[in-house]
């Protein structure tokens, strides 16, 4: 492709095609239904004809001479033996057949009324003006004009003209022809035309009804051979096959004189050929299906949706260079990295130019060939094609590869494979924010997938569940600088959705920084040292010596990751999540975490500190230092994760539940209370005793209180179980450091499961009067209402099993639902708003340059750089000045 | 700029219900209409043709309300509109009064 534009569209201009002007454009005119002779060749005048274009290599084309992929095609056309209405132009026809007079033609407005509205027509042009506005003031006229019964010009009285869908048209019962609509559109003169918003010179009315169908060139309607030798047909030849089968049927009946009603039985069934010819969902008629029962797809279905031509081949093209494999995670990368199997990253190549500079270097990458491995059999880059300065490829070999690499002169490309340190944009669908492409640098892995650190998870929302993801090779310098700078990782850790970083510690993360800063723990020398050989560090942390022996402390050991000069104080998550008493209450100071010149203090490390989301710690190192040391602390963050977390073991399991046999059977006495309690009420209520709370029915009052009682005690539950859960309790390590879970999952399955619900109240649909057959009518129970007093440890019994069935198809549903909605409005979204953009001066415009909004945003701030949607923490900056190590 | 206040004060007559001026709502900002003589200053300020504007409807409430303090407000009059912003305090936004009528 040598680029630039060779042709402008200067202007387009809709129209519709007359009979004439489609015999004009046909090359043949189409007879017999019949596609191929015996021998395979296409029969003369039928629908294969090769007046019509060629697909079959050999052959030529009778019209142009050209060969496949020199001729264009050729339109051909079928003369219908009635004439049948055209589907797309229904409800144009119904308003032309509404506004005109029957017999004599003209439009029902009086003489008066023709002239003030063709003034108003006239003064807007039909080719320059808003369709919207045109189409707008036409219904206006036309309506007027369907309004009368009597016609102005020649006193005919008309009957109301009923469209019985999809294209038939019936007057006080009895059904109007095509060919009668044709001869009343015939009569509709010239200058009324604009009336109706048609442009007289390339529309006349009766053209709505087809009298002649173009039949498309062989090339939009290619046979396919199967391997059997079988032919198989296009949708679009089976549709016209069956046209020309009618018509010529119809034509047979017509002139032996056959009786009308086997004639009206034809023409209707060729309406509806023809019909389904051009969209085969029309409302009202069966969609045409093929012999195997699969629906037919013509005109309007290769256009239409998300699998037509608009949306599947003009706005989404298929990409070369690009892999697809399964994701697997790897916490030795860097966050910026991506682990690519060898496999793809053979495949895949970048095009480097060759110059007078770099032609040494290219010639040796040539002579390596497509194989190359070092001296101890490790991936080295090859080269798989060579291009000539003609464009020509050549395809290197390991035999051609030294003769090859002669060749190589200046002006030629070569097409490298895949290094380390090259860079690639990684993407995994839905891509729903910016942060679903994002720009990584190579390493070349061993095995099958690719491979990215655990902190990259959160933008791309993947799980290593089966998860696939793709990546794409960038082929231009230009887009390569703007990878680096723009769209790598790093740059994207500040999330434009809400200020603050989106990446960062999930799971394994918090719990490790969390076990290591909680309490400062000491530990041994000899383990310090092993997990601190994961990280690259300039210095030792601080020894303590206890009884002889040297330890290293926690806080000490995360400090080390931390920058020089970083000075933060906030309060951490696990007071913010304690049930009742917080820990550190006894020592005020410990409630905040405090970091002085990036030396952690006091405090706990957990969700709040480096989390993705809310990260504090993340968030202001990004300020303050910018991304690549922000990228720096989240690997080292992972790798010492990695090296504290598999040296201390962490594990959890069904034993993190146990709670001794008096807790058990505590709760089981307040939920036998609950029950009872909900008893209580619901006598009163059936006694007629229970007074409704303001503004609330009786029933309503009921339903409020006895779910007030079940989640009373479901609380209550939670804690006396998380009473006997401490913080040396996997589980509640995990849930309170808001690595994984909460709380309240954890008194689910020790606890008590507690009342399911359905939309906010409680169990009520099923059987009637019942939510099962298990109970009588109208109880009002707690267990018949959908009361789950087992726990998930103690396991739940049938009844609370199809209970929490229930409560949780809720989820499910909502999921399912939740997803195709917002994916549409996501779509609806983007397309309103694809070409808007922000000018110099921050102002929001269109194309023309339109205002949108005179400010983005009102305040010209960019989200990705504020602070949690605010300008500035004062707060932050005066803590960090006033310790500012001078 | 002249400050669009309620001119008449609630309706006399018990039985009557005062009308609403929208513009006295709290949830409606500011509203002024721009003087001919300040338009070319206002357009300059903003480095922009009257045409690019965004526009408002005739029929809007209120611009309704205006033009029971201004009289008749012709096409093409600039209205200035001043909300409360979360984040900047204040912000002005632009209008231009046109004849159509938004769906």
């Amino acid at each position: 492709m040598t680029g630039g534009i060779s042709k402008r569209i200067y202007r387009i201009q809709f129209a519709l095609l007359s009979p004439e002007e489609i015999r004009k454009m046909s090359q043949v005119k189409v007879i017999t239904a019949d596609t191929y002779d015996d021998d395979g060749y296409p029969i003369e005048r039928g629908l294969m004809d090769l007046h019509m274009g060629v697909i079959e290599p050999g052959l030529k084309c009778a019209t142009c001479g050209g060969k496949v992929d020199e001729c264009p095609g050729h339109f051909g056309h079928i003369e219908l033996a009635m004439p049948v209405v055209h589907v797309g132009f229904i409800k144009e026809i119904k308003t032309l057949l509404d506004s005109t007079c029957k017999s004599c033609g003209r439009i029902k407005l009086t003489e008066d009324e023709i002239r003030s509205y063709r003034e108003k027509m006239e003064s807007i042009s039909l080719s320059t003006s808003d369709p919207e506005v045109i189409g707008l003031m036409s219904k206006r006229i036309t309506e007027e004009a369907a309004s009368r019964t009597v016609c102005p010009h020649c006193g005919t009285q008309h009957s109301k003209l009923i469209l019985d869908k999809p294209t038939t048209f019936r007057e006080e019962g009895i059904k109007v022809t095509p060919k009668e609509i044709r001869e009343r559109m015939e009569r509709i003169r010239d200058d009324e035309l604009i009336f109706f918003g048609l442009n007289r010179e390339v529309a006349r009315p009766e053209w709505m009804i087809l009298t002649v169908l173009p039949v498309p060139p062989i090339n939009l309607r290619p046979s396919i051979t199967l391997e059997t030798g079988e032919r198989s047909e296009d949708d679009l030849t089976h549709k016209l096959v069956d046209i020309i089968r009618i018509s010529q049927r119809l034509r047979e009946s017509r002139d032996n004189g056959s009786p009308q009603l086997i004639i009206e039985d034809l023409w209707d069934l060729l309406q509806f050929h023809v019909t389904t010819y051009f969209d085969n969902q029309t409302a009202g008629i069966p969609p045409a299906r093929h012999r195997s029962g699969r629906a037919l797809k013509t005109l309007v279905q290769r256009l239409k949706g998300k699998e037509g031509r608009f949306r599947s081949n003009l706005s989404g093209k298929r990409v070369n260079f690009s892999a697809r494999t399964v994701i697997s995670p790897e916490p030795f990368l860097s966050v910026n990295e991506v682990g690519v199997p060898e496999k793809a990253a053979r495949e895949l190549t970048v095009p480097v130019s060759v110059n007078t500079f770099n032609v040494e270097q290219v010639r040796e990458l040539v002579a390596r060939g497509p194989e190359a491995r070092d001296e101890a059999d490790r991936y080295l880059a090859g080269v798989n094609y060579i291009i000539r300065p003609d464009g020509r490829r050549i395809k290197v070999t390991t035999q051609n590869a030294e003769e090859n690499a002669k060749r190589v002169e200046p002006g030629w490309t070569v097409e490298r494979q895949l290094t380390e340190g090259d860079i690639v944009l990684f993407n995994r669908q839905p891509s729903l924010h910016r942060m679903s492409m994002m720009g990584h640098t190579v390493r070349i892995l061993d095995s099958q997938t690719f491979r990215f650190n655990l902190a990259v998870c959160t933008p791309y929302n993947a799980d290593f569940d089966g998860d696939e993801m793709n990546l794409h090779i960038i082929q231009k310098e230009e887009a390569r600088a703007e990878a680096r700078i723009i769209m790598k990782v790093q740059e994207q850790i500040m999330s434009p959705r809400f200020g603050g970083p989106i990446i960062g510690g999930i799971h394994d993360h918090i719990t490790a920084m969390f076990l290591l800063t909680h309490g400062n723990p000491m530990i041994p020398e000899n383990v310090g040292v092993h997990m601190l050989s994961y990280l690259d560090l300039d210095e030792m942390p601080p020894v303590e010596v206890h009884d002889g022996k040297r330890y290293y402390r926690g806080r000490d050991i995360f400090s080390l990751i931390l920058p020089k000069g970083l000075n933060l104080r906030f309060s951490s998550k696990l007071c913010a999540s304690a049930r009742e008493k917080c820990e550190y209450e006894d020592d005020p100071e410990d409630k905040y975490v405090t970091i002085i010149n990036g030396k952690m203090t006091h405090g706990t490390i957990d969700e709040a500190a480096i989390g993705s989301f809310s990260g504090v710690i993340i968030d202001r190192i990004f300020r303050k230092y910018g991304p690549e040391a922000t990228a720096k602390f989240i690997d080292s963050m992972t790798r010492l994760g990695v090296g504290f977390l598999s040296i201390r073991g962490f594990s959890t399991g069904i034993s993190d539940y146990d709670i001794p046999e008096s807790a058990i059977a505590r709760i089981e006495e307040i939920s036998n209370d609950a029950i009872e309690r909900t008893e209580k009420l619901v006598e009163t209520y059936r006694k007629g005793e229970l007074m409704p709370s303001p503004g609330r029915s009786v029933e309503d009052t009921l339903e409020i209180e006895v779910l007030s009682t079940t989640g009373m005690v479901r609380d209550e539950s939670g804690k006396i179980a998380s009473n006997f859960l401490g913080l040396n309790n996997p589980s509640v390590i995990m849930a309170r450091s808001g690595a994984r879970a909460k709380m309240l999952n954890i008194s689910e399955v020790a606890g008590m499961v507690g009342q399911q619900s359905v939309r906010g109240g409680r169990l009520n649909r099923g059987y009637y009067g019942r939510t099962l057959p298990h109970f009588k009518q109208g109880d009002l129970g707690a267990t018949a209402r959908g009361f789950v007093k087992s726990s998930y440890m103690s396991g739940l019994n049938p009844l609370e099993y199809f209970m929490h069935s229930i409560g949780g198809r809720e989820g499910l549903v909502d999921i399912a639902v939740r997803t195709s909605r917002s994916g549409y409005m996501q779509r609806r979204l983007i397309n309103a708003f694809e070409d808007l953009k922000v000018n110099e001066a921050l102002r929001v415009e269109d194309t023309v340059g339109a205002v949108i909004q005179f400010k983005y945003g009102e305040d010209g701030v960019d989200p990705t750089k504020s602070d949690k949607g605010k300008t500035i923490d004062v707060d932050y900056h005066a803590y960090d000045i006033e310790h500012e190590v001078a | 700029m002249v400050e669009g206040s309620n001119p008449s004060g609630p309706a006399e007559g018990g039985a009557k219900m005062a009308k609403l001026n929208v513009l006295q709502h709290e949830l409606v900002p500011a509203h002024h209409v721009v003087k001919k003589e300040e338009e070319d200053k206002v357009l300059k300020e903003l480095g922009i043709a009257k045409d690019l504007l965004p526009r408002i409807s005739r029929s809007d409430p209120a611009i309704k309300a205006l033009e029971e303090i201004h009289g008749p407000l012709e096409g093409g009059t600039i209205i200035k509109i001043s909300r409360k912003s979360p984040t900047m305090g204040y912000s002005v936004y632009y209008r231009v009064v046109t004849s159509e009528v938004f769906k």
